[in-house]
């Protein structure tokens, strides 16, 4: 992970250490971090692609507003990576398009 | 659907929705803070310079260390408040009074509210150019975000675009984080933020750029360059351009409120350039055109967040005053002498004069 190692001014305390898989890939990050930081630290910069142009897009406002990190996790679409924490064994896929909510029979 | 009650529903657990819970709590209400983001604090968890202002809003402390100041005010009540973060307020529904509000992105709720204190913020502005939607593209909050809360290092070199305090700020804070700055290009004439966050990111080598601008991003699927040019006295480009290489593009070109439950409340908004968009006519309690609604910080208008914290002190005190509370007028009248002090001047002139167009000595038909 691409961490800051020398702060003058702050000391960062991370969680716990957990894998989750991007793309099906192994990845790590810091549970109960934003999935988005977790990921950007492992140097993904693009989390989705837009329904209309198939424009890539990554995080813009990292406060939850801008839907530019909407990604597919777990199954379910339109997660604000952003604002989602992290946890150990999370499946975090690249979303294309509007995303496809799964119904209950499948 | 699950509902719960409140006395104070605080939206927003930044500077000023911490300072009006708190100032609510010790009161005696019932406070419920709303915070979307993971953890309490807001923009002051991204600081690490040193406040200016003055002494009653800590002064010479670092934000980061004012968040966890008022964080201990909160904890000192903490029978009275009740914090849910990872939850979004997502509506006010007028006609049942009633809030609807999301932990996490699944589960739904409802809240009802005697009172409210909307504490909800700004959000990042962005500018038109080519490829503004390119990843690697970012707002200067989110850049504060990954390298000040989470310790991630954002990129290996930036584009600053805006020389206000944020651009400045942001830009002396990526050099603590060991990034480098290629420039900061500013379009108007002259820097926008104090002269000594200037300084400081020019004794350390960085060229402002003054009438100068991005013309686009650069990069197959994501940023690793941009073209800048110069401008006119009307921000049209000239002939000047220059290839700057970067991956990160920090966008410090604004805030404006973020009002839409203010909206939803019927308040009456009006736009007023100077506060930087659309804001709720307010009384001196920080009550808006609502009887029930009150606001402050960055969502009655962008200011500093000193500011907020004393707006918050006052929206508290009058929303626990109107639930029949016992509060000291003293302590209002203290909090307007500090926001007059923060607004005095010539630093102040933009926001008074923004302020004077919706501040409300009475409603009609109350």
């Amino acid at each position: 992970m691409d961490l800051i190692k020398d702060h003058p001014v702050l000391d960062f305390k991370h969680n716990a250490k957990v894998e989750f898989t991007f793309d099906g890939s192994k990845m790590e990050g810091f549970e109960g971090e934003p999935i988005a930081m977790a990921l950007h630290a492992n140097g993904v910069r693009i989390y989705r692609e837009t329904p209309e142009m198939k424009r890539p897009r990554g995080f813009f406002c990292a406060i939850g507003k801008c839907s530019s990190c909407f990604m597919v996790v777990d199954g379910t679409p339109n997660v604000r990576t952003c604002i989602t924490p992290l946890k150990a064994g999370m499946k975090v896929e690249t979303q294309h398009g509007k995303g496809k909510v799964p119904l209950a029979s499948e | 659907m699950r509902e719960i009650t409140t006395d104070v529903l605080v939206v927003g657990g930044g500077a000023a929705g911490l300072s009006a819970a708190a100032e609510a709590a010790t009161a005696g209400a019932k406070v419920t803070v709303i915070e979307s983001d993971l953890q309490l604090g807001g923009q002051l968890i991204k600081q690490t310079h040193k406040f200016f202002g003055s002494k009653d809003e800590y002064a010479g402390t670092r934000g980061y260390k004012i968040a966890n100041i008022l964080l201990d005010e909160i904890d000192q009540n903490k029978k009275n408040v009740e914090v849910l973060t990872n939850t979004t307020v997502t509506g006010y529904y007028i006609e049942d009074q009633m809030f609807t509000a999301m932990q996490g992105e699944e589960e739904y709720f409802r809240v009802k509210a005697k009172k409210a204190i909307v504490a909800t913020g700004a959000q990042e502005r962005l500018i038109p150019f080519p490829n503004n939607d390119m990843p690697g593209v970012y707002g200067a909050g989110a850049v504060q975000t990954l390298m000040n809360v989470y310790g991630v290092t954002p990129g290996k070199r930036v584009l600053m675009v805006g020389a206000g305090n944020i651009g400045l700020i942001v830009s002396y804070q990526l050099m603590q984080a060991g990034v480098e700055i290629a420039a900061i290009v500013e379009g108007a004439s002259r820097i926008g933020g104090y002269w000594v966050h200037a300084a400081k990111v020019r004794r350390m080598g960085v060229p402002i750029l003054l009438q100068h601008s991005i013309l686009e991003a650069k990069g197959d699927k994501v940023v690793t360059g941009a073209t800048i040019c110069g401008v006119d006295d009307h921000f049209q480009p000239t002939c000047e351009q220059k290839e700057i290489d970067c991956d990160i593009i920090c966008l410090a070109v604004g805030l404006t409120p973020t009002t839409e439950l203010l909206f939803q409340a019927g308040c009456e908004m009006q736009f007023v350039p100077q506060l930087c968009g659309y804001v709720a006519a307010r009384d001196r309690t920080m009550r808006t055109s609502h009887p029930d609604f009150w606001s402050a910080g960055d969502a009655m208008g962008i200011e500093e967040a000193s500011a907020a914290m004393v707006e918050g002190r006052i929206a508290g005190h009058s929303a626990a005053a109107s639930l029949g509370l016992p509060v000291k007028k003293e302590n209002f009248d203290e909090y307007w002498k500090r926001l007059d002090h923060l607004r005095a001047g010539e630093v102040g002139e933009k926001i008074r004069a923004g302020i004077g167009k919706v501040m409300r000595d009475k409603w009609e038909g109350r």
